[in-house]
């Protein structure tokens, strides 16, 4: 019995040094473009069982009755499980409060929630099972928004909480509030000469991730249980789902399949204690794989919010103060909401200074779907709205919108509103200086000379809906900092195995870690680090699983930093320890290995000034050196429940962007012509893969800004469009040419000066892509996603 | 129900297929050709594109029962489909449907098997060697589709302009790269097809 | 679920008598979505792939009969001078992997207001020919669209042709969606110039239950043209009548407020749509007066 489609080990030989710095290849590359490359949906078992999620049609409901007799009765189906079926006493996961229930219990909060789950030998057999289950259900009414959820006379969402956020937050339907106040904003107010007001909305985003949530359990002959699984964080997971199954975490041995892309999506639990439960209870192996639409109940999405803003500036240009009150809707369980309300209201004021500050933010306990992380994190939703007051108040002052932003930009030795000095390089004002030194695309390029228009350059592409009539160009800026690592005194470390040894002749160094490669390309700089600190070309990385240390989420813009971090650290106590052994066996040939400081390089151990010393072959031999061990960045503080203060953050990352926007302003239709990027990143490790990260977050940021939405009706709190028919994502023909420049100052406290890169892009590419818009229309544009009936006043009546 | 198709140049035969089901759920489950990927299942992400006699169209959306007698080429076919053309044709350049798609090209073709431990195929062909070395690879979910579509572009339009191959490409959708690597790799096969010639 | 794999038009005929409620399949871009999604379990699928005549194509005198299953690519590569409104409108459906799979039949089977075909075979004029075991028949475009999602064929019935008529004008074709390529319609707009019968004829796609005719438009259009002695003359058409009938237009819709746009909105820009396919085509009259083809 054998399953196929495992994870195999990925070996990357290169000719070439291949360390940090240079763009190398993706070791998992050719298995990808040969579609060998196993993904958790290919996961595959011989006599294995499809499992169905029964999931609620309503948002908020009392459970009468759930009747599972007809589905049991089918033929091919093995089992069928709800709530009663759970195992132990553990009935809830959660990453930070455990209150999402494995299967609902007398009660489902929103719209997609399990109820109940169906093993059978076909998944057609499985959905007409899960068909047949009836359920009863008494309707509640539904909590929506901040007025309906802090009413006096609300509906608790969670009854009786005692998690430990309750403590402080002023009502049960709010998860989290984390207020800042530094200075005292209002006396700082009278200095203003203009002060601008603005309410922003900022609409639900997905994902979106190409790869849906699926994954293979297999039970073990020892009681316990093997999960193949995409996720962004195996131990994480192991730590849900073990107490829920009643097994120790060692007997549910987890493995990281293909993952086809995360972006936040996965760092909650979706099918993974569903299928383990189905596989213990029928001992046979059992898959599931959503589908797009369940997809899209699947997972946590990132949060809708209203952002309530006041700025102050002075008439030569100095921003006075900052008011703001930042609301995210959490729905119905709490995910990361507490941790995406920390870095909203700590990332609030942007990459600006600004001393006297007044911000509130807080997250939503409501029935609308659960949302979590998603690239960006707390801090993509305030950069649309602080952005947006940037531009109302250069306009009010009749200063350049670049040249306000950089008269306040932040650097070096900034403060922060939670009193952290920034300790590392800031660039803002040179990221902005760049892009706005690039010249603009020329314009027209749809028109070529003596032919007819070109559609595909125009705004509605091939739908041909203008040759050139009512187009306009805009031209807007943004910029945008985030923070990189988990904050407010996490423990964030990760874990690495590195073992070195002669293979055929070749020293060979192994990585070993529980990195979730996501498609980022941590396998890549891994071999890479290895490479650099270890000298060697063949680098093998072993599937990431638990039977290595946790390598903390593949989140936050973390993993080069922290995982890499850890792979360095690791290298080089494997590096001592092999110099060790060299020293013992030729240390008598030679004074330098007492003397001088010694390197590994091309399979040789080297002094710094360049002398060979021995082979490592020779050095090795038949000896294996092993270590695994833990890493950790400098510790953070916990925000103070408050006032906010504290040092919070680990470190930041600073994106600017330029949109170029041609509008179509009778139907409301826009194209984007360009979106350039000025990006910070510390220490490029793959110049090539840096690019990749930041052209990828642009354009995730260019979605929410005209086209993707969850569309939740606030009579229902249903769900409208959860397919890939109407939530729409960019296409490449949506995707304008983005050019990239990459800083790269070092920070002096991180690994080779790197700077987590992944989210920054996303960041200000949204806010870039609206000012542009405004900058064609002319109107005012407080919400994103910017749909035709923005541009046009048609919205419903 | 039973059907009999070729897949790669061989000849395959399925049984006790479900009338709803779909030629990618028979490639992915009853064939061992995971390669095609289930992203969206409705044709709109493109990631599950096959050719099917010789003409790309989402697998998703071709029942099962459809393709009984007909040939498909999928991802793991590729490398050996694009060398049977070089081979047929050298340079390229032939037009969709003159190219081997004929039957007998078919029956002369067969695909070699990739060895699985390494991930070592014969050889690549010339568009998924450029997605490599262009950095169009992320989390690789969209790339089985997307080289199956842009293979087959540069097959009926050897040097193709950037709007051409965002045209042939709209329908893949990749959440990743943000598409400028994916544009590089299919600039970079072009230039390289014309090298060649 | 049975799946029918007739080898014949006539086993097709047949096997749809047998089965009323066999439902067709030829390019699955509609029909497997819905099965994929288990929105729909039909009891029989009837697969229509093997029937070689619903992939030919022929083009005549005054009409082109196209097969049900002749492919948009192929309608956008081979029939783009006898008919440019179809595609065009062809040319906007989903992507081409989809354009390679679908047709005109699978649009008219479905009879989504959203369908791309509608518009322009409405604007160019046609009828569709259909057929059971009981004979064949012949129904105009514009009776053929009877509800939302529902045509006027029989149980027994399937679409076998589609009798176009072949462009004697310049046609045009515009659809709204939130996505530059691969997009549902929020609404779209075609419009042809008959020449030869001095007549515009126009179609409103995604704006009503039922693909429709903006027929209050035409009417004033075609009048004013008249009068204006534009069709001789080859005049600029001015921009009040432009206008009127754009807002002509705008009022035959009777949209509805959807995700994907707003029934305002619709009608704001079919209006416009209106006036842009008006403009772009009285230009190619003006101009050669021969040149056809659309410029997508």
């Amino acid at each position: 019995m054998a399953t196929t489609g495992t994870p195999t080990n990925i070996t990357q030989g290169s000719k070439t040094k291949g360390g940090i710095g240079e763009s190398t290849l993706r070791p998992d590359g050719t298995l990808k473009v040969t579609g060998e490359f196993a993904y958790s949906s290919d996961m595959w078992h011989e006599d294995m069982l499809w499992g169905q999620t029964l999931r609620s049609t309503v948002a908020h409901a009392e459970i009468r009755s759930i009747d599972i007799s007809e589905a049991v009765a089918m033929p091919g189906v093995y089992a069928v499980l709800t709530y009663d079926d759970l195992p132990t006493e553990v009935k809830n996961y959660g990453l930070e409060i455990q209150d999402t229930p494995v299967l609902a219990h007398g009660k489902v909060r929103h719209h997609g929630e399990p109820v109940a789950l169906v093993a059978a030998d076909h998944p057609e057999t499985a959905r007409r099972a899960a068909a047949k289950i009836k359920i009863e259900y008494v309707e509640l009414p539904v909590i929506t928004d901040e007025a309906s959820a802090t009413a006096p006379d609300a509906i608790l969402v969670h009854e009786g909480r005692d998690d430990h956020h309750i403590g402080h937050v002023p009502h049960p339907n709010i998860v989290h509030r984390q207020p800042i106040v530094r200075g005292n904003a209002d006396e700082a107010a009278k200095r203003a000469d203009v002060i601008v007001k603005g309410e922003y909305t900022f609409g639900m985003q997905d994902q979106a991730f190409l790869g849906p949530e699926s994954g293979l359990a297999v039970p073990s002959e020892d009681g316990g249980v093997e999960l193949y699984v995409a996720t962004q964080w195996l131990h994480s997971d192991l730590k849900q789902i073990a107490p829920v199954l009643g097994l120790p975490e060692e007997k549910v041995r987890m493995t990281l399949s293909g993952v086809g892309g995360a972006f936040g999506g996965r760092e909650d639990i979706s099918m993974q204690i569903h299928a383990c439960l189905l596989a213990l209870r029928t001992g046979k192996p059992v898959k599931i794989v959503y589908n797009r639409f369940e997809s899209f109940f699947g997972h946590v999405h990132r949060h809708p919010a209203k952002l309530y803003y006041e700025h102050g500036a002075t008439k030569d240009g100095k921003l006075t103060h900052m008011k703001c009150k930042i609301v995210l809707d959490g729905g119905a369980y709490a995910s990361a909401s507490p941790a995406v309300v920390g870095n909203a209201s700590s990332l609030s004021v942007g990459p600006y200074v600004i001393d006297d500050v007044d911000i509130e933010a807080i997250a939503l306990y409501t029935n609308n779907p659960p949302c979590g992380a998603m690239r960006g994190f707390g801090a993509v939703q305030a950069c649309f709205a602080y952005e947006a007051q940037m531009d109302k108040l250069a306009a009010k002052l009749g200063i350049d919108p670049v040249e306000f932003r950089q008269l306040n930009a932040m650097e070096q030795g900034t403060i922060m509103p939670t009193g952290q000095p920034v300790d590392s390089p800031a660039p803002v004002a040179e990221l902005l200086r760049r892009i706005k030194a690039r010249p603009l695309p020329p314009e027209q390029q749809w028109a070529t000379a003596g032919e007819q228009a070109d559609v595909r350059a125009l705004p509605g592409g091939l739908s041909n809906t203008t040759h050139g009539e009512g187009v306009v160009r805009g031209v807007g800026y943004a910029v945008g900092i985030k923070n990189v690592g988990f904050s407010e005194g996490f423990d964030d470390y990760s874990t690495a195995k590195v073992r070195m040894e002669v293979v055929g002749g070749e020293p060979v160094a192994t990585v070993h870690t529980a990195m979730a490669e996501v498609g980022q390309g941590g396998v890549t700089v891994h071999a890479q680090i290895a490479r650099t600190e270890l000298g060697v070309t063949q680098v093998t990385i072993h599937p990431a699983d638990t039977q290595v240390g946790s390598a903390g989420s593949t989140s936050a813009s973390r993993q080069t930093y922290v995982t890499g971090g850890a792979v360095k650290n690791t290298c080089e106590h494997v590096r001592e320890a092999v110099l060790e052994i060299g020293r013992r066996k030729f240390g008598s040939y030679h004074p330098a290995w007492a003397t001088a400081e010694l390197l590994l390089e091309g399979g040789k151990v080297v002094t710094d000034g360049g002398e060979v010393l021995a082979d490592l072959v020779d050095v090795l031999e038949d000896e294996a050196v092993e270590l695994e061990l833990e890493w950790r960045h400098r510790p953070t503080e916990a925000f103070d429940l408050r006032t906010g203060q504290g040092n919070g953050h680990v470190q930041y990352s600073f994106a600017a962007h330029r949109a170029v926007v041609e509008v179509d302003t009778e139907l409301g239709l826009v194209k984007v012509v360009e979106l350039a990027v000025a990006q910070d990143v510390g220490k490029a490790l793959n110049p090539l893969s840096v690019v990749g990260q930041i052209q990828g977050g642009t354009t995730q940021g260019l979605g929410v800004a005209v086209m993707e939405e969850i569309i939740v009706d606030p009579k229902t709190a249903k769900v409208r469009n959860p397919s890939f028919t109407d939530y729409l994502i960019p296409t490449i023909l949506d995707t304008p040419t983005i050019p990239v420049d990459v800083l790269e100052l070092a920070d002096e406290h991180a690994p080779y000066g790197l700077r987590g890169i992944g989210e920054a892009p996303t960041l200000s590419s949204t806010p870039a892509v609206l000012a542009a818009i405004r900058n064609a229309t002319g109107l005012e544009l407080n919400r994103t996603p910017v749909r035709p009936e923005h541009l046009t006043g048609t919205e419903s009546s | 129900m039973r059907v009999n198709f070729t897949v790669n140049g061989r000849k395959q035969e399925a049984d006790d297929v479900w009338e709803g089901e779909s030629l990618l759920y028979v490639l992915r489950e009853r064939m061992g050709l995971p390669g095609s990927k289930n992203a969206c299942e409705q044709g709109e992400c493109g990631s599950c594109t096959v050719r099917l006699d010789g003409v790309p169209v989402c697998s998703c959306l071709v029942a099962a029962g459809q393709v009984e007698g007909r040939e498909v080429v999928t991802v793991e076919g590729l490398a050996d489909y694009a060398k049977h053309r070089e081979d047929a044709h050298p340079g390229g350049g032939c037009a969709s449907g003159a190219c081997g798609t004929s039957i007998d090209a078919a029956q002369r073709w067969q695909a070699k098997p990739v060895d699985g431990q390494t991930g070592e195929a014969g050889a690549l062909s010339p568009i998924q060697q450029a997605f490599i070395d262009a950095g169009a690879v992320q989390c690789g979910f969209c790339t089985p589709g997307l080289l199956v579509a842009a293979d087959e572009l540069l097959e009926r339009n050897a040097s193709p302009s950037d709007q051409d191959i965002r045209e042939a490409l709209s329908g893949n959708l990749c959440r990743c790269t943000g598409y400028e690597k994916i544009l590089d790799a299919v600039r970079l096969a072009a230039a390289r097809q014309e090298e060649a010639v | 679920m049975d799946f029918l794999r007739p080898a014949s038009w006539e086993e097709a005929l047949a096997a749809k008598a047998e089965h009323p409620t066999a439902v067709p399949i030829a390019g699955g871009t509609d029909v497997m979505v819905e099965i994929n999604f288990d929105h729909r379990r039909p009891e029989y699928l009837l697969d229509l792939n093997r029937i070689e005549l619903l992939r030919a194509w022929e083009v005549g005198e005054e009409t082109v009969r196209l097969g049900a299953s002749v492919s948009y690519t192929q309608i956008m590569e081979n029939l783009r001078a006898e008919l440019p409104g179809l595609a065009l409108a062809s040319h906007t459906v989903a992507s081409p992997q989809i354009r390679n799979r679908g047709g005109v039949g699978g649009n008219l089977g479905t009879a989504s207001p959203a369908g791309d075909a509608h518009p322009a075979l409405l604007a160019a004029g046609a009828e569709v020919e259909v057929e059971s075991v009981r004979g064949s028949r012949l129904i105009p475009i514009d009776a053929f669209y009877t509800g939302v999602k529902r045509n006027a064929m029989a149980p027994d019935e399937l679409i076998k042709t589609v009798h176009i008529k072949k462009a004697d004008g310049p046609q045009q074709y515009s659809k709204v969606g939130t996505r530059n390529a691969m997009v549902i319609a929020v609404c779209a707009f075609g419009l042809a110039l008959h020449p030869e019968t001095r007549t515009v004829r126009t179609g409103i796609g995604s704006a009503a239950p039922t693909p429709v005719r903006a027929k209050a438009a035409e009417e004033f259009l075609n009048a004013a043209l008249d009068e204006g002695g534009f069709w001789e003359s080859g005049r600029i058409i001015t921009p009040s009548i432009a206008k009127q009938f754009a807002e002509l237009a705008s009022a035959s819709c009777n949209p509805i407020d959807d995700v994907r746009g707003t029934a305002k909105y619709r009608r704001h820009a079919v209006g416009i749509m209106a006036r842009r396919t008006l403009g772009w085509t009285w230009e190619q009259y003006r101009g050669t007066g021969r040149s056809l083809e659309g410029a997508a």
